[in-house]
């Protein structure tokens, strides 16, 4: 049982972990002013400790007005998406080793939704681009007694998208979405894919015609921002490529 | 204010919730307040699985199910309720297929089975496959599934809306509910629901733990809102502490690394579980794997400078089942410890976990105002609730069972009811206690910190009524409750503003769960016995004969406004299974 990883760790651990660190935050609170603003602060903070913890500090310690969305605090629940050194994440996901801590960490609100207040956005617009792709299963016919079988091969055709928490860091990365918030979004395109490609749905002609709209898969330029910005790893990009194929060749 | 009129309201969009909203919305005009979007409910942190006796893989059957739920609970589980669980359990299972659930499959295309701690073959003779599973995100899969059909069924939720009172009216000598009262967190606008029926489904208690698998959200809302209007709480000494949450983080390793094969070590290498656990040996019930690796860390053999953990061992599987089966924990491991799981062991300790205790009910989810008696309109789902089917411990993969059978038994109740019965005229201002509250913390001068208090109980709780307790433990905790009580009332808030304070938030939440620590340590402290996950080294026996009972815990205000914790006791209900000695 090798264990060189970790006895590194406890070395590196037993000494204290503590840095400073600046956290650059965006502030909005259309209470007190219509103008967003940038404000310093600076804590101490074991770097392997995640950007949250960073943000929880600021609240706990020093400025209870900071707001910001979270819950599960390890990736599962999609409520704290944000800009961190100009890039969509999770913070509870991004430890302050890995973003370089000697410069200011900023942090901002997702791009193309309304802000709300500090890091909090609005995310109906993202919900509702979700709820237009039909994202249930459909089956026609008779309900079986026992469940409905299907193939591991069958299941295994769609799981990647079955890993989407919602978070909206993929569709706030997306420039066709910053300019023009009709677009359904990698979220929705992802969302549908993982019916439109499970071997149990009938519905996929429907969604097809959905996203074959004015605002759907063809507004996406291949970016990969939004592969690149998914914390949980699935491939966003190649999703909306395989519907836009399954849209030309009605196969899927 | 603002006033809304549903037929049913449901509190909480868990699981329990949302499986309830499914049943609710088909049959009667339904609300769902939830203080976090949808899917971000804690049910999706759920990894393992959820239990069902299909015998898609090998023979098992509902009763064996049963046998092991009663027995997991340390028999102070009610068998009535823990037989519906498991025979309900295979429908609750297809039920979910049906709606899409992405389930892992058998060869066969069926849905495929994996091995849980606690739950065997034929009363114990050897570990069975029953956990139906999604690789290891079964509970996002449900929350995301549930979700689904919720947007299907076109249930109507009102987000970040916090309840923080339930309205009792006492009607014809019967105390009855009346709805809810709501603070908007986008607004700060307070809003009254009227409602026929009620459910709670709120989730549990975890936060006032601090190394816990429990979302920071996870602040006992529909206990405290419950309790302070003089509903019982039943058997919240009850805490389930997972063996496997990462070192110091308390985030959830799920026991299916267990179930796939991974192996629990101290820090000579040394399987330890065979000690303690001859038969089970890592798929022992929860509570007797963490009080082992306490035992090794006491004793000197556990891992790291300062001895504080042991291992889950992993290196002996091949990477291609832990990408298959366990890619989540692993991903986990990797992010926040830098370890790479097939070639180096992860440092793990027991993490504060589930709330075995609760709102009482009955198996319809009625809301109970003493041992018997029903709270018409009110109902219970999921963790915050106590049906009892998890008695002093619960076992893996039945609360992902117990919010899909239960939260489909009171949404069919409670919106029955609600097409039955007429509301419940409101009280004269209905939402004057939670606008004196919200007032009294958004104005308070007070120099006490929300942070700080909060800090302060869950090191109390972690160091006094954790896997291990004794009379001196409970008490210190008791003592610093009342000590911490006492100053929240100089609490005060920076954020003065209406548009989403969480400031404000977490203060509300504080107080929930500093009331319910002092029930859970005011319970503890009377239960002179060890039974499931309420182990005290000063009483280290089961003790049937005085505690084979469920704890029911009242809050009882003096003439001078203090409130305090009246114990009361209610029997447990024993159909086919008599107490025996509990051997994993």
């Amino acid at each position: 049982m090798a264990t060189p990883t970790l006895e590194k760790m406890e070395e590196a651990a037993a000494a204290s972990p503590y840095i400073t660190v600046t956290f650059r935050i965006r502030r909005f609170n259309p209470e007190i002013s219509d103008e967003a603003q940038w404000q310093d602060f600076q804590i101490e903070i074991d770097p392997k400790e995640r950007v949250l913890d960073g943000l929880h500090k600021i609240k706990w310690d020093l400025d209870g007005t900071l707001t910001f969305r979270r819950s599960c605090a390890h990736g599962i629940c999609g409520s704290d998406a944000m800009r961190i050194n100009g890039k969509n994440r999770l913070a509870c996901k991004t430890l302050i080793k890995d973003i370089n801590p000697e410069k200011p960490i900023t942090v901002e609100a997702i791009k193309g939704l309304t802000v709300m207040k500090d890091l909090v956005v609005d995310m109906e617009p993202f919900f509702q681009a979700y709820r237009d792709v039909m994202p249930f299963l459909v089956t026609k016919g008779n309900e079986p007694t026992r469940e409905r079988l299907q193939s591991a091969e069958d299941r295994e055709r769609f799981d990647d998208t079955t890993k989407c928490i919602l978070c909206a860091a993929c569709t706030s990365s997306c420039p066709v979405f910053w300019n023009d918030g009709q677009y359904f979004g990698p979220a929705a395109i992802v969302n549908a894919h993982r019916f439109i490609f499970d071997s149990r749905d009938e519905a996929g002609e429907q969604r097809l015609e959905i996203l074959n709209d004015k605002d759907g898969v063809w507004r996406c330029r291949t970016t990969f921002n939004c592969t690149d910005a998914c914390p949980r790893g699935i491939e966003v990009t190649k999703a909306i490529q395989e519907v836009k194929r399954a849209l030309i060749t009605r196969r899927y | 204010m603002k006033i809304h009129k549903y037929d049913t309201v449901i509190v909480g969009a868990g699981g329990a919730g949302m499986r309830a909203a499914i049943e609710s919305t088909k049959r009667s005009r339904t609300a769902v307040l939830t203080k976090l979007y949808p899917t971000r409910s804690h049910t999706g942190a759920a990894q393992g699985g959820m239990a069902a006796a299909l015998a898609n893989v090998e023979e098992d059957n509902w009763e064996w199910h049963t046998f092991d739920t009663v027995k997991g609970g340390d028999y102070l589980v009610d068998q009535d309720a823990a037989e519906i669980l498991a025979k309900e359990a295979i429908d609750a299972v297809l039920d979910l297929e049906k709606m899409g659930l992405p389930f892992n499959r058998t060869p066969d295309g069926t849905i495929d089975q994996r091995r849980f701690g606690g739950h065997s073959r034929n009363h114990g003779e050897a570990p069975v496959r029953r956990s139906c599973y999604a690789a290891d995100r079964t509970g996002h899969m449900i929350l995301q599934t549930l979700y689904q059909n919720c947007v299907k069924e076109g249930v109507e939720f009102f987000n970040e809306f916090y309840v923080l009172d339930q309205l009792l009216v006492e009607e014809d000598g019967v105390k009855k509910s009346a709805g809810v009262v709501a603070y908007e967190l986008a607004t700060g606008e307070i809003h009254v629901f009227q409602a026929k029926a009620v459910i709670y489904a709120s989730g549990g208690t975890g936060k006032f733990f601090k190394v816990t698998s429990n979302a920071h959200t996870l602040t006992g809302d529909g206990q405290a809102a419950c309790y302070r209007r003089g509903l019982p709480l039943e058997d919240m000494e009850f805490f389930q502490f997972h063996p496997t949450g990462i070192w110091r983080m308390g985030i959830l390793l799920t026991e299916g690394a267990r179930g796939e094969g991974g192996i629990l070590r101290n820090k000579d290498g040394e399987r330890f579980m065979e000690k303690y656990a001859p038969v089970m040996k890592d798929l022992a019930s929860r509570d007797v794997v963490s009080r082992s690796i306490y035992t090794e860390i006491r004793e000197g053999r556990g891992c790291g400078p300062a001895g504080d953990h042991v291992y889950l061992d992993l290196t002996h599987l091949p990477p291609e089942q832990l990408d298959a089966k366990l890619p989540d924990i692993t991903e986990f491991a990797r992010t926040y410890l830098g370890i790479e799981p097939y070639t180096d062991p992860i440092p793990i300790q027991p993490t504060a976990h589930y709330a075995m205790g609760g709102i009482p009910t009955n198996v319809e989810g009625e809301v109970l105002s003493d041992n018997t008696t029903v709270v018409p309109g009110l109902y219970a789902a999921g963790e915050v609730a106590c049906v009892s089917v998890h008695g002093a411990n619960r076992l893996g993969t039945n609360s992902l069972l117990d919010i899909n059978v239960f939260g489909k038994r009171s949404g069919i109740a409670a919106a029955k009811y609600s097409q039955e019965n007429d509301y419940v005229e409101l009280p004269e201002n209905p939402a004057q206690q939670v606008v004196d509250m919200v007032e009294h913390l958004r104005n308070s001068t007070g120099k006490e910190r929300v942070a700080d208090l909060r800090l302060e109980l869950q090191e109390t709780m972690d160091a006094c009524v954790m896997v291990f307790r004794t009379e001196q433990t409970i008490k210190t905790a008791v003592e610093k409750i009342a000590e911490l009580r006492e100053r929240y009332k100089n609490v005060s808030v920076q954020d003065k503003g209406k548009r989403f304070n969480t400031d404000l938030l977490e203060a509300i939440e504080l107080g929930n769960l500093l009331d319910l620590a002092e029930v859970m340590a005011v319970s503890a402290l009377a239960r002179k016995e060890s039974r499931g996950g309420h182990y005290r080294e000063d009483y280290p026996n089961r003790d049937d004969v005085n505690f084979m009972r469920h704890t029911m815990a009242y809050r009882e205000v003096g003439a001078d406004g203090s409130d305090s914790v009246r114990l009361d006791y209610k029997p447990v209900v024993t159909t086919r299974y008599q107490p025996m000695e509990r051997k994993y």
